[in-house]
């Protein structure tokens, strides 16, 4: 299992703010897992759309894309930071 | 090396005394103040909500004060910054640093902020007269932070 959270805007247009998810054997990076969610349908595919800026950290680090994600992670999915 | 993230606003006078208390050494302080303004992309902002991620927050500010650090010679660095309700004039963001000489204080104080507006996960939601939107996060903010890259 991975822990997922969704902030901000992706939180609202996924009506998700986090949740624990089984992890498939062949999902084993951000990328991976960004697409997954996304066959959730028509609200996952619009929010995490590749055109989408979104940003992902992993164990609480910014990740990237290729970025790996193994069981007991903490996966975050966010819009780019507007703080300051 | 001290981050706060609160609700409470603060007193940038008491946090300066604090931070450079007992500590001779300091010749500089340097402190910046983020406030919020009436006014975003042409549209009136009656209030606005920040949203972080607790924990992720607090760790990617820590590594920002790391890395100044270890560029400028700086004896300590606070970084407060408030999340919840906030209105115009309200107080958001304060950090302060202290160093030896002011040219390495001015240059970790703007370092500090300039990655905070880019890597630390912080969301404002804007209340405007036409309903409430998320801010868009800015090139001009990427750039900001870019110019700090070295060549190496």
């Amino acid at each position: 299992m991975v822990k997922i959270l969704y902030f901000a805007g992706l939180r609202e247009a996924t009506g998700q703010g986090a949740e624990e998810f089984a992890l498939p054997d062949d999902v084993r990076d951000v990328a991976a897992l960004r697409a997954l969610l996304r066959k959730r349908g028509d609200a996952w595919a619009e929010a995490l759309a590749e055109s989408k800026r979104v940003r992902a950290a992993v164990n609480q680090d910014m990740a990237a894309g290729d970025t790996p994600v193994t069981d007991g992670d903490e996966v975050a999915f966010f819009p780019p930071v507007t703080g300051g | 090396m001290p981050v706060r993230i609160q609700n409470e606003d603060f007193d940038i006078g008491r946090e300066v005394a604090q931070l450079r208390r007992d500590n001779p050494q300091v010749g500089a302080v340097a402190s910046f103040v983020g406030v919020v303004r009436d006014l975003n992309d042409g549209k009136t902002v009656a209030e606005m909500t920040l949203e972080h991620y607790p924990g992720m927050t607090e760790k990617a500010i820590e590594e920002i004060i790391g890395q100044a650090k270890g560029r400028w010679q700086v004896y300590d660095a606070l970084v407060v910054h408030r999340i919840g309700r906030l209105a115009p004039l309200d107080q958001i963001v304060l950090v302060v640093v202290t160093s030896a000489h002011r040219g390495d204080a001015f240059a970790a104080c703007e370092f500090i902020m300039d990655y905070l507006k880019t890597q630390a996960p912080f969301w404002k939601k804007e209340k405007t007269p036409d309903g409430a939107r998320w801010v868009e996060a800015r090139a001009s903010d990427d750039a900001a932070a870019e110019r700090w890259q070295t060549k190496d």
